[in-house]
């Protein structure tokens, strides 16, 4: 394994008036370049997760370091340089009056020269495919493409780390996949390191690495496959585990028996359809 | 229709009042506002005419574009008309009617007032129909920037009206949908009783105030993970451009200007 890029140290946070910990001694490593998905249902503290890694907010006890930095109010700005951030709202991560302008946001936040700004600009919306919407108003654009620009706000700032915080949640299927895919392409294409907070297993089966959160701490860290495999137990963590799980689970039930216990869609469709010449 | 009445106002063409920067329309507004009040007699107000209409024909704005911004101002118009007509008492008696009298002077102040007023209604629905509103904020941004040294907070009123204007349409496709859902459950928004019409807003404007909340603390959440922190040290990516018919624009309204004061009585 690579580098670590991202490292928390027995993290306890815990918002103002809460008696609980949001987050309780959490200590795990994120790897350069790697895929990470957080997951875990409502409250069980994967979105203050996103906040403490950006210093939007920070913790009460334990440490956070980010590329070498250790992560204190003097350096934030530093870091926020870093790690880029899409939010679950489309609409409330929009600045800018149009497309170009809410590229240009974090660019004119870093007082990059405007020469540079309108070729960044140009670079990165045509990355995610939305260099023709240059002039475009927000609310022409699908939630989809909303998406699509803020990643393109987050990829002129060069981060070395993608928070995806929620970010394909209130999309439909299309936008989804929209998105996913754009952020597959640039991880690979700029060595990114991309950290996706989510509640879509579905998504989470494309990361590299899992970790499971419940009730603030960190619950089962693996691969996918590893992962999907307690399936009862992510039931019982009220998650809802991929269609593709859930089939071949159907399929153990009858006696049948498939190659490996975890298989995404396209995995368990060819599986599926070289059973019978297998046998 | 609310859509219509602050966006539908931009007319796009391709004129040279278009092209202006907006720094310079909004200097030449102020300047007229000024100097309109130079004209005093019929000669200096026919200039003032004469040079308003010859910015509307520049701007190549349809007629009917700024009959529809005069038209809910026009009934003010006549009103201050009628107002000077009936008050002012100089001058030589013309109508007598034993409990109202009309002297000449209040007809000729009725004239005066009521074009001034009509002039300087048409000259800034010019700047609305030929300008968009993110360019006039950034014209008023660069205008006032000499008042940051004032510690006026000139780049945060500009950054809030661009917001504002950015989620004007959300709003009001959110208010579109509440509506609908409202609807749904039975409230009635168009027809009954006017006062049973406007506690029917209620339903409508709470949900809109929660979320907007809710907006504005995420919007300021995502603007900071962008780096956000003040105007200090910030670039620009809209950029003004001072052209060379804005100084001539300038020039030409210093001239009518000169001419105003030369042939005022």
């Amino acid at each position: 394994m690579s580098k670590a890029i991202v490292s928390l140290k027995e993290v306890t946070f815990q918002y103002d008036g809460q008696e609980r910990n949001a987050l309780n001694h959490v200590s795990f490593e994120i790897y350069e370049g790697e895929w990470l998905a957080i997951v875990g249902h409502n409250g069980s503290g994967k979105s203050t997760m996103a906040k403490l890694l950006n210093g939007l907010q920070f913790p009460k006890e334990g440490e956070i370091t980010v590329s070498g930095m250790k992560l204190v109010e003097e350096n934030i700005w530093d870091i926020r340089k870093k790690i880029g951030m899409v939010f679950q709202n489309p609409d409330n991560q929009f600045v800018g009056t149009t497309v170009q302008d809410d590229v240009a946001f974090g660019l004119e936040n870093m007082g990059i020269p405007r020469e540079e700004m309108i070729h960044r600009v140009e670079d990165s919306l045509k990355k995610v495919k939305m260099d023709t919407f240059l002039h475009q108003e927000p609310h022409h654009l699908s939630g989809g493409q909303k998406q699509r620009v803020a990643i393109a706000g987050v990829l002129a700032l060069r981060p070395a780390i993608i928070i995806l915080d929620e970010a394909t949640s209130m999309l439909d299927p299309r936008g989804r996949a929209e998105v996913l895919e754009t952020v597959r392409t640039l991880k690979d294409e700029k060595a990114l390191t991309v950290i996706s907070i989510t509640h879509d297993l579905e998504e989470a089966a494309k990361a590299d690495r899992i970790i499971v959160m419940n009730k603030g701490e960190v619950f089962r860290e693996g691969t996918p496959e590893e992962i999907f495999s307690m399936d009862e137990q992510l039931i019982e963590l009220g998650l809802d585990i991929p269609f593709s799980v859930k089939v071949m689970k159907a399929f153990r039930k009858q006696g049948i028996s498939l190659a490996k216990h975890y298989l995404s869609e396209e995995e368990l469709v060819e599986e599926l359809w070289t059973f019978r010449s297998r046998m | 229709m609310m859509e219509k009445m602050i966006f539908g106002r931009y007319v796009p063409a391709d004129s040279m009042i278009h092209k202006m920067d907006p720094r310079s329309k909004l200097t030449i507004i102020f300047l007229f506002v000024c100097i309109i009040f130079i004209a005093n007699n019929w000669l200096t107000y026919t200039i003032i005419g004469v040079y308003t209409f010859l910015m509307i024909g520049l701007s190549r704005i349809p007629i009917r574009f700024l009959y529809g911004g005069l038209k809910p101002v026009l009934w003010l118009v006549a009103f201050t008309f009628l107002l000077q007509l009936f008050f002012t008492r100089e001058g030589t008696v013309v109508v007598d009617w034993g409990f109202v009298k009309i002297y000449a002077e209040g007809i000729k102040m009725g004239f005066y007032i009521s074009f001034r007023f009509f002039f300087l209604i048409l000259m800034t629905s010019l700047l609305t129909l030929t300008t968009t509103p993110i360019e006039i904020t950034d014209g008023l941004e660069s205008l006032l920037n000499p008042l940051k040294k004032l510690r006026f907070p000139v780049h945060e009123m500009a950054l809030m009206m661009s917001i504002s204007l950015r989620f004007i349409p959300t709003l009001m496709q959110e208010t579109d949908k509440i509506m609908k859902a409202q609807i749904a459950r039975g409230v009635e928004f168009a027809s009954g009783p006017l006062m049973e019409r406007i506690k029917a807003i209620i339903p409508l404007l709470i949900p809109l105030f929660v979320s907007s909340f809710k907006r504005a603390e995420e919007l300021a959440i995502a603007m900071e993970a962008r780096g956000y922190r003040g105007g200090e040290g910030r670039t620009k990516y809209r950029q003004l451009s001072w052209k060379t018919v804005d100084t001539l624009q300038l020039a030409f309204l210093a001239v009518v200007t000169i001419m105003l004061i030369y042939f005022r009585s």
